[in-house]
């Protein structure tokens, strides 16, 4: 495999974008300011107008602008996601990625000429699934759930018609993408149903004395003393009490890595390695992509991974290859 | 089959011993009044030696009762041996299958068949492009809200289908929390999840039951109880209504929703009686009213309801 990784980057923001655009991102992707994208937070995203005005910033630096639309449409009100898609057809981004099939059978009627990707929240984690989506959609690649190994990326990108994208950096969903609610089981708003996991403006911090207590909503999700991590109260990365002994159940605080294993996704034949972070900072987002673009270069070059600089990307938090990995299991 | 409000009972989704399955099925198909029965194993591929024979055993039975049975597809096909066993349920024989994720629906296109709750639904659009593949039931994310419900229903493409007893699957996940929990990996589980039947109870640091784990599953802690729903759920359309199989006497539970849809019975008298049968574990039917899916909206009517 001669081909390099296409490093596909998060902008919440314009100042995210040019951040990434300068760091050396292939392509950039982005969501509008309201539920259709999985990334809806206060402050986040482009309007209308942001987002003509950053396709046309990524294409004159020759980036890919990549557009989000991968919440799940509501009953009875499609007009937002298809005013969405429309808009994202219109200002010319270069792929559309759509999570909902409904929607996504839509847009490729609509816009047969379009290219489409399946996001990650459309949990297509085999040949069949991805097929089935292929089929009926025309996208053209598929951003693989975090449920698989290397091994199983392998077989599955040689048995598709759509190239794959992985992610490789950022946050960790513990759980298959698209196929969660324990946020909406707390807080009444989710992922799919409203692009949020875990939201802020339900989220409590008390301390008493040492000891800080971290809920959402309802639900305590941890309690820390003063020399620990406190984390985001993410529900799957909480604490709690199973046969007697409290224990992070599902996963520790820890974010995603795969940046050691660059070179076997490249063998493995995926097309494309994501970033996670809409949510980030101008500054970590050129730091992030800065050295992920380093990394991609050196193996393009047959060097070796510059893993010092990777392992620096952790700020000093856990990580972990996730599902990558077989023993994380 | 009779005609009206149809009972359905979902797969059973525990871990349980070869020989209780069978006479939990046995006897479901001599007292419980449900007209349809899934069988399936949902959650995990490595279960699947130690409980196949069941199927085969269970279904004259069942169908001599009187019961359609339909065969139910895993929810997470990510294994080889998991892509070859929903192949396998979902090309076995003419009859009907419920789909649990995408790779069975790809198998059962241009056939009637069901889809089943694991399959995100959120809206006409994706009902209508499963309708116009050949599903003729579809089960709804107990995520959705009874406005959406009814939006749906009213759509006509496919009939609807609600869970309305039980708990309520919330993620799957390809890290076992069952092996996790005793330091073991997926691969090296020793079937761990066999030891809990009911799903392993998971509370907060300050002792609130919130979650029940089931493996790769995780599940709500409190069951799904909907009576208070069931006159709405009826008069938007929905038709079938799915009873999660737990280790409570679900003959028991079966006969309490059958006379609430005959109208023998007041859904406060029903959520009497089940807060009996099931020995006054919580109640939850949030989801329906819109808010969190943790909420009774039936013990705290603040919330409103048609």
């Amino acid at each position: 495999m001669s081909t390099r990784l296409e490093i596909v980057c998060p902008a919440g923001t314009p100042a995210a974008l040019e951040a990434a655009v300068a760091a050396g991102a292939d392509a950039v992707y982005f969501g509008f300011r309201d539920e259709t994208n999985a990334r809806n937070f206060p402050g986040l995203n482009f309007s209308p107008e942001e987002a003509g005005d950053a396709v046309r910033r990524c294409h004159d630096a020759g980036v890919k602008a990549l557009i989000a639309v991968n919440t799940y449409v509501r009953a009875g009100n499609p007009e937002p996601w298809q005013r969405a898609v429309a808009r994202a057809v219109e200002i010319g981004a270069d792929a559309v990625i759509l999570a909902d099939l409904g929607l996504a059978i839509w847009a490729h009627r609509q816009f047969p000429q379009q290219r489409l990707h399946l996001s990650v929240q459309a949990s297509a984690a085999n040949p069949l699934a991805i097929e089935y989506f292929a089929a009926r959609t025309g996208v053209r690649r598929v951003v693989l759930p975090r449920v698989l190994t290397i091994e199983r990326i392998r077989e599955l990108t040689a048995a598709v018609t759509v190239e794959t994208e992985v992610f490789v950096f950022g946050g960790l969903c513990v759980m298959a993408e698209g196929r969660c609610i324990l946020s909406s089981y707390v807080t009444g708003r989710s992922p799919n149903m409203n692009g949020v996991c875990s939201p802020a403006e339900q989220v409590r911090y008390e301390r008493d004395g040492e000891v800080l207590t971290t809920r959402l909503a309802t639900i305590t999700v941890n309690r820390v003393s003063r020399d620990e991590p406190a984390g985001y109260p993410t529900l799957c990365k909480g604490r709690y009490v199973a046969c007697g002994r409290p224990s992070y159940l599902f996963e520790e605080p820890a974010s995603l890595s795969a940046l050691t294993m660059l070179r076997e996704l490249r063998q493995a034949g995926v097309t494309a390695i994501k970033i996670e972070g809409r949510q980030r900072g101008r500054a970590y987002v050129a730091r992030v992509v800065g050295a992920i673009r380093r990394a991609v270069d050196a193996l393009a070059r047959g060097e070796e991974l510059p893993e010092e600089e990777l392992a620096a990307l952790m700020e000093g938090g856990r990580s972990t290859a996730g599902a990558y990995d077989r023993r994380w299991r | 089959m009779a005609a009206g409000p149809r009972l359905v009972l979902a797969p059973v989704l525990y871990h349980w011993p070869a020989g209780r399955l069978r006479d939990f099925y046995f006897r479901i198909a001599d007292e419980a009044p449900v007209d349809i029965v899934h069988l399936g194993e949902i959650v995990c591929a490595k279960r699947l030696p130690r409980i196949a024979q069941v199927w085969d055993e269970v279904t004259p039975r069942l169908e001599a009762a009187g019961k359609a049975v339909v065969r139910s597809t895993l929810a997470l096909a990510s294994e080889p041996r998991d892509l070859e066993l929903v192949r396998a349920v979902a090309t076995a024989g003419e009859g009907i299958v419920e789909a649990n994720d995408l790779s069975a629906l790809s198998l059962l296109a241009g056939r009637p068949h069901v889809v089943g709750p694991y399959v995100n639904v959120y809206n006409e659009m994706t009902l209508a492009a499963l309708a116009e593949d050949g599903a003729v039931r579809v089960c709804l994310p107990v995520e959705l809200p009874l406005s959406a419900v009814r939006t749906l229903a009213a759509c006509g493409s496919a009939a609807i289908e609600v869970q309305i007893f039980g708990r309520m699957p919330l993620a799957l996940s390809a890290r076992c929390y069952h092996a996790r929990s005793r330091g073991r990996s997926r691969d090296s589980c020793h079937y761990a999840c066999g030891e809990d039947a009911d799903g392993m109870a998971v509370a907060t640091l300050d002792g609130q039951p919130f979650l029940a784990v089931n493996g790769l599953q995780t599940l709500s802690f409190a069951y799904l109880e909907a009576s208070h729903h069931l006159a709405t759920l009826s008069e938007a359309g929905v038709s079938f209504f799915r009873l999660q199989p737990q280790t409570v006497d679900m003959v028991a539970v079966a006969r309490v929703y059958r006379q609430l849809l005959d109208h023998a019975l007041e859904p406060g008298a029903a959520r009497a009686r089940l807060a009996q049968i099931c020995h006054g574990i919580a109640f939850a039917d949030g989801y329906l009213d819109g808010g969190p899916g943790m909420m009774d909206g039936s013990r705290n009517p603040r919330t409103g309801r048609g």
